[in-house]
């Protein structure tokens, strides 16, 4: 692989994941607040099937994006009302929700299949694009690209740094706090999980209306798990999701270009083999928590386990302590 | 700020928890409010602090109606409240804590928010660092950076909660200390106990709960002891219950429940290095220190939930250093936690399946007949009031625990017990020890951990004093005092008593 495929490969990397940045990002939001929407995978598809067909229709790619995030924060608001109106469990109602969009979306999107629609078109950004190296893999993407770029640093920064960020915060460790401080609770809630809803969406239409430039069920279906399992991983701050996203999207990359090397081994292998290795980094990323895999780590010869368990140690974080438990007024 | 309460009635289905409650209370002044478990102290508190709604009724705040249906709506009346388990956020650091939802007029910014509480903290004499994690602060300064978020937020009527429970001596002096500087300034500070000498110490006036219903308004204090009593227990009173006669001694033949020699043992941060002790049958040993000093890790090392990292341990006279937790069962240990609900009983079924669940039982079926008589007795002979069909979440404090007691088997050698009447009333908290006394006559030992120094020397045979990971050795009750354990448990003369000089 010489020079140039190596800064392709990582442009590829970088474009590739935007989507799932977008995705987790929304999801991030959404766990803070202390709302667990499993629906993802499906609301990832439905609005990625209406953005895309909006924008056919309409010839308008924002207007796509538009109807893909409103898609999006529909979704949220069913969830928002069987789970925060009604208390119901909110693993069952995404559950049931991830289902229903996925099965919608294939269903409302069959005439849509392999028809050609609008795409975000490319925009290199002018003077920055021709720095070497950088130039190649930063600045040669589209708008979506490079919004997802800025959107880690800003959700991390609204989070960490800001007033409103705190609050969002303390509504998924300790709703009863926030309601003591006088914070609406439940209010605050659904206005994450909507905001965090509409990002998921534009998730959706970034791959059918840029990324694959095309509506096919198939080619999306599981990201949005696997996006649900980087917010995990990640610890659910943003720069460490952001890197997992990159991650799963250059373990992606490298498969379909390893099927090429080695034509003998059957493509699904290299399909699935990504989904596999997150599986692997999840369990090594949480084994700081768990005491059978610590048993396991002290086995290990001294000058290894020490280390090992360190970093395992630095690593492990703790979920939003009140995530998924609906808040009840006192 | 002056307080009018006037016909204030809250309900909890038919649980009348505040009853038409009429009270003032002037401005400048501490007041205290006093009941014992269960009076609706605290649900009079939260109805102010607008963390609960008002049936009916209204609140003055200075003369003019105040509408504290929210959180919010009484933190802008100027009404703040500490809960009795601070409200804050475990995961934030100090400073984090302080600013969060705070309003934008009182806390512009995060670098001031960082200023206030440093100036706050030098004003008060209190010791909260503002990079500290929340998780690594004792419960005196959670309580500590509460009174000066509140303060921060610009609150003129100030509730305490049961303030003084699980903080250290020299933390609860800086309370009444910073206290009394409020009311100085002009605050209003509503102080909420079940313990007479702190009420007596601190407030101008008392005003005195019991079912809900005001039975004492506003008393200017100094008051006679036996009066308030009266006042918050009925004719038939409650004094400090009197100290047990001690178990006989027992022969030195007899073969001591548990033996431990050098033993260590460690969890996360907390350990307790080289214990060597011997506890004999048939007596009550009571475990003080202040929270987390390791005395949980003692009870959970005698019941075999935890190993030692070194040393042997011996029960009955049998070697069970590594034993597991049922070999601990089948010898007769029993361990009730302190989190009754969370680690105790599973809320939602019923004493009968309780029953069953803990009875050894043969075959595929369940017979529920036998486990429902057993309950039956059960309720009966723990005077628990429930059905067996009842779920133990929907029963109180006190009938929990009994109902808890009333599971243990009645061959049970050993029991070892973490805060066995904590917030349970008086009158509750005696039935339990009646319970626990009887088994000690039939021969039980029993190990518990406790914060309440009344119930820790009313009961006891024996008391091990935990000091910063050290241990004292075993000390005769009758011979310790209130005063002189407070000090040990600070510290204070330690190594007088420590086992090996630590």
């Amino acid at each position: 692989m010489d020079t140039q495929q190596i800064l392709i490969n990582l442009a590829a990397i970088l474009a590739g994941a935007a989507p799932l940045i977008f995705a987790t990002m929304g999801e991030t939001i959404t766990e803070r607040a202390g709302v667990v929407n499993l629906s993802l995978d499906g609301k990832m598809l439905l609005s990625a099937m209406t953005g895309f067909a909006v924008g056919v229709h309409t010839q308008n790619v924002l207007l796509g994006f538009v109807a893909a995030a409103g898609v999006g924060m529909l979704v949220a608001l069913v969830l928002c009302f069987v789970s925060l109106g009604l208390r119901l469990s909110q693993t069952a109602v995404g559950f049931v929700l991830a289902l229903l969009c996925t099965d919608l979306s294939s269903f409302l999107g069959n005439s849509y299949v392999r028809v050609p629609g609008v795409a975000v078109p490319a925009m290199p950004i002018p003077v920055l694009q021709d720095l070497p190296i950088l130039g190649k893999i930063l600045f040669q993407h589209d708008l979506l690209i490079y919004a997802s770029f800025l959107l880690v640093p800003l959700v991390w920064w609204f989070l960490f740094r800001t007033r409103a960020g705190l609050t969002l915060r303390a509504l998924g460790e300790r709703p009863t706090t926030a309601y003591a401080r006088g914070v609406p609770v439940l209010p605050l809630q659904l206005f994450y999980v909507l905001l965090g809803g509409a990002l998921v969406g534009i998730a959706g239409a970034a791959y059918t209306l840029d990324l694959k430039q095309g509506w096919s069920y198939r080619h999306i279906a599981g990201t949005g798990w696997i996006a649900l399992a980087i917010v995990i991983f990640g610890g659910w701050n943003p720069w460490r999701v952001a890197f997992g996203c990159y991650l799963f999207g250059a373990l992606q990359i490298f498969a379909t270009r390893s099927q090429n090397l080695l034509p003998n081994i059957p493509t699904q292998i290299f399909q699935v083999a990504p989904f596999a290795l997150m599986i692997l980094i999840l369990v090594l990323v949480n084994a700081g928590s768990n005491p059978t895999l610590q048993r396991w780590i002290e086995q290990l010869p001294a000058p290894l386990s020490k280390p090992v368990q360190q970093v395992l140690a630095r690593l492990n974080t703790a979920a939003p302590a009140a995530l998924g438990q609906p808040f009840r007024r006192p | 700020m002056d307080v009018q309460i006037r016909n204030l009635t809250k309900t909890f289905g038919s649980l009348r928890a505040n009853d038409a409650i009429s009270l003032s209370f002037a401005a400048g002044n501490i007041h205290g409010i006093l009941g014992e478990n269960g009076a609706g102290k605290s649900t009079l508190m939260k109805l102010l602090a607008g963390f609960l709604q008002r049936d009916s009724g209204e609140v003055l705040l200075d003369g003019q109606p105040a509408s504290l249906h929210n959180p919010a709506a009484s933190l802008a009346a100027g009404v703040g409240m500490v809960h009795q388990d601070p409200m804050d956020v475990p995961a934030f650091s100090a400073l984090e804590n302080f600013f969060c939802a705070s309003p934008r007029s009182a806390l512009p910014s995060l670098a001031v928010a960082r200023q206030r509480l440093t100036q706050l903290n030098q004003q008060f004499g209190f010791t909260v660092a503002p990079d500290q994690p929340l998780a690594r602060l004792t419960v005196g300064q959670r309580q500590q950076l509460e009174i000066m978020r509140l303060l921060a937020c610009g609150v003129k009527v100030l509730i305490l909660d049961e303030p003084t429970t699980g903080i250290t001596a020299a933390q609860k002096t800086a309370l009444f200390a910073a206290l009394r500087r409020l009311t100085a300034q002009g605050e209003t500070v509503l102080f909420v106990s079940h313990k007479l000498d702190e009420v007596a110490d601190l407030c101008q006036t008392v005003s005195i709960l019991r079912s809900g219903r005001v039975v004492g308004a506003q008393l200017p204090m100094p008051q006679p002891q036996a009066e308030l009593l009266k006042l918050m227990f009925g004719q038939a009173g409650a004094p400090a219950p009197p100290r047990q006669a001690a178990a006989p001694p027992a022969p030195a033949s007899a073969v001591p429940v548990w033996q431990l020699h050098q033993i260590t043992v460690r969890e996360g941060a907390l350990s307790v290095p080289n214990l060597t002790l011997s506890l004999p049958r048939g007596c009550v040993v009571g475990l003080c220190g202040l929270d987390g000093s390791g005395q949980q890790l003692l009870l959970r090392l005698l019941a075999g939930r935890l190993h030692p990292e070194r040393g042997r341990l011996l029960l009955h006279g049998t070697d069970v250093t590594r034993a597991p937790y049922r070999a601990f069962r089948a010898a007769g240990v029993e361990y009730l936690p302190a989190d009754r609900m969370h680690d105790g009983v599973i809320g939602a079924m019923t004493l009968t399946e309780h029953l069953l669940l803990t009875s050894e039982q043969h075959g595929l079926i369940i017979n529920r007949a036998d486990a429902r008589t057993q309950a039956e007795t059960a309720i009966a002979a723990y005077n628990i009031k429930a059905t067996p069909d009842t779920p133990l979440v929907s029963l109180s404090g006190g009938n929990q625990q009994r109902a808890m007691l009333a599971l243990l088997s009645a061959e049970c050698t050993g029991l070892l017990f973490d805060q066995p009447t904590r917030s349970l009333d008086v009158v509750s908290a005696r039935a339990i020890w009646q319970r626990l006394l009887h088994r000690r006559a039939a021969g039980t030992t029993i190990v518990f951990a406790s914060a309440d120094f009344d119930e820790l020397l009313a009961y006891s045979d024996l008391l091990l004093v935990f000091f910063a990971g050290r241990v004292s050795r075993l000390l005769p009750c009758p011979t310790m005092t209130a005063a002189r354990l407070a000090e040990l448990i600070g510290g204070v003369g330690f190594a007088e008593v420590a086992a090996h000089g630590g």
